[in-house]
């Protein structure tokens, strides 16, 4: 079982596609996209801002081979962080710019609550599920996960929430669409729970 | 969490900031401190300032690639392109000791690029009479200001975070300096990790109840059958809130 990760040159590869191996899965990195290679899961890792990020995706022909793979051939597809973000309809940091619109619903700033929580978001903290869904199995309620985001993605339907975090009016932490996955949180840093993630996405 | 310290390739453990004594390579001890759940790790290059080079980012990129938890890097950084390079070869945060002396203005300006999260400032304080004084240059250069004034300096340039250690407890596993951790903790309203002394997991739940946010540990994981996920289930058992 292969998984294609997509270097679009904002990211920190390296932890990931070890994360990925670590959990038992076979990874090659691709910086394009190459129709030839046999793939069964799709990984869009981000670290960086969501208008650089869908340039670069644009700029080396990402986003209609991402597309066709998850939407025609249901290939699964994890995005991580600003990957994540970048499944979007749209995100306004660097200015207002369309994502791949696999998920439906806008990238906003976070806000902060009445109890006046900093910006960025990092460090650990929980997340709590939504609704049952083999990605998150075998996690424990209040299990932590480690965090570094300013933006988070609101969809605009609320079945594609699988769990939210409590910092900021509780934002979506993850979301889910038929074949389509994304965490806000890094699950290659966030130790063996993180790992937990990684393994149930590799098994769906 | 665990410290690591590195010198040339391998990883080192002293006594008083001096006798540094060889533990064995580093890259495995990453990889053990993984599944040993711990929350986060330090791996401190203690000899690149003294001898005045750069961080080693080879390294650091094949550290972050085998850590799986957020990884703080430190030694010679001396400027924001040294941070910028540290960052991309995969660390999450960086560890200012040195450069607070020589060159205060890079905690702001490294807050500034990058956010106060991934500034880290490490204070080395030795106890001298009923006062504290801080040492730079990994402990060996005495530096007339006091730990909890350098602490207030360090907040208002930017830092995310305090790594407070005690010269004279590291490396004995005689517990924390106390005293110390609670005065620091009092001048500042960011995070404080306590390091230097840890000898068994009661000795951090000492530090933890004298106001630190994190403990840092380094001999007892070493050198002792004592792991960071024992450690976590003592203080979990204390009351103390730590991550599953």
């Amino acid at each position: 079982m292969k998984t294609l990760i997509i270097d679009y040159g904002v990211s920190n590869l390296g932890s990931v596609s070890r994360a990925v191996e670590e959990c038992g899965g076979k990874v090659f990195v691709n910086d394009y996209p190459k129709k030839s290679e046999k793939f069964e899961k799709i990984i869009l890792p981000g670290v960086g801002s969501f208008h650089v990020g869908m340039k670069n995706l644009r700029d080396r022909g990402w986003p209609e081979f991402i597309k066709q793979f998850v939407l025609e051939k249901e290939i699964p597809i994890l995005g991580i962080c600003l990957g994540m973000q970048l499944l979007a309809d749209s995100g306004e940091e660097g200015g207002e710019t369309p994502g791949l619109g696999l998920i439906s619903g806008q990238v906003e700033k976070l806000k902060s609550s009445e109890g006046g929580e900093r910006i960025p978001h990092v460090g650990w903290n929980q997340i709590h599920q939504k609704r049952k869904d083999l990605l998150l199995e075998g996690v424990l309620p209040g299990a932590d996960f480690y965090f570094v985001h300013s933006y988070h993605l609101v969809p605009t339907n609320k079945k594609d929430i699988l769990a939210t975090t409590p910092y900021c009016n509780n934002f979506v932490s993850v979301v889910n669409k038929k074949n389509i996955y994304g965490t806000q949180f890094h699950p290659e840093k966030s130790g063996l729970t993180g790992f937990m993630i990684l393994k149930n996405f590799l098994s769906i | 969490m665990p410290t690591l310290l590195w010198k040339d390739p391998g990883l080192v453990k002293g006594s008083g900031f001096d006798n540094w004594r060889r533990v064995g390579p580093i890259l495995p001890a990453i990889k053990v401190y993984n599944l040993r759940q711990v929350d986060e790790l330090i791996v401190v290059d203690i000899i690149a300032t003294n001898e005045n080079r750069e961080p080693d980012y080879q390294e650091i990129s094949d550290f972050s690639k085998e850590c799986f938890v957020p990884l703080t890097v430190g030694g010679g950084i001396k400027n924001v392109e040294n941070v910028r390079k540290i960052l991309g070869a995969g660390a999450d945060k960086v560890c200012i000791n040195s450069a607070i002396f020589n060159n205060p203005k890079l905690i702001s300006q490294i807050a500034q690029k990058f956010g106060s999260q991934c500034v880290v400032v490490s204070i080395d304080a030795k106890r001298i009479g009923d006062q504290y004084e801080c040492f730079s240059h990994s402990g060996t250069k005495p530096v007339s200001i006091s730990p909890t004034e350098l602490a207030k300096k360090a907040e208002k340039l930017g830092a995310g975070e305090i790594l407070i250690t005690s010269i004279e407890r590291d490396g004995t596993m005689k517990g924390y300096d106390l005293e110390l951790i609670s005065r620091v903790v009092k001048a500042v309203s960011i995070p404080v990790i306590a390091s230097g002394g840890a000898g068994n997991y009661k000795d951090m739940l000492k530090a933890i109840k004298a106001g630190a946010s994190a403990v840092a540990a380094a001999s007892i994981f070493h050198f002792t059958e004592q792991t960071p996920l024992e450690a976590k289930d003592y203080l979990r058992s204390k009351g103390v809130s730590v991550r599953y």
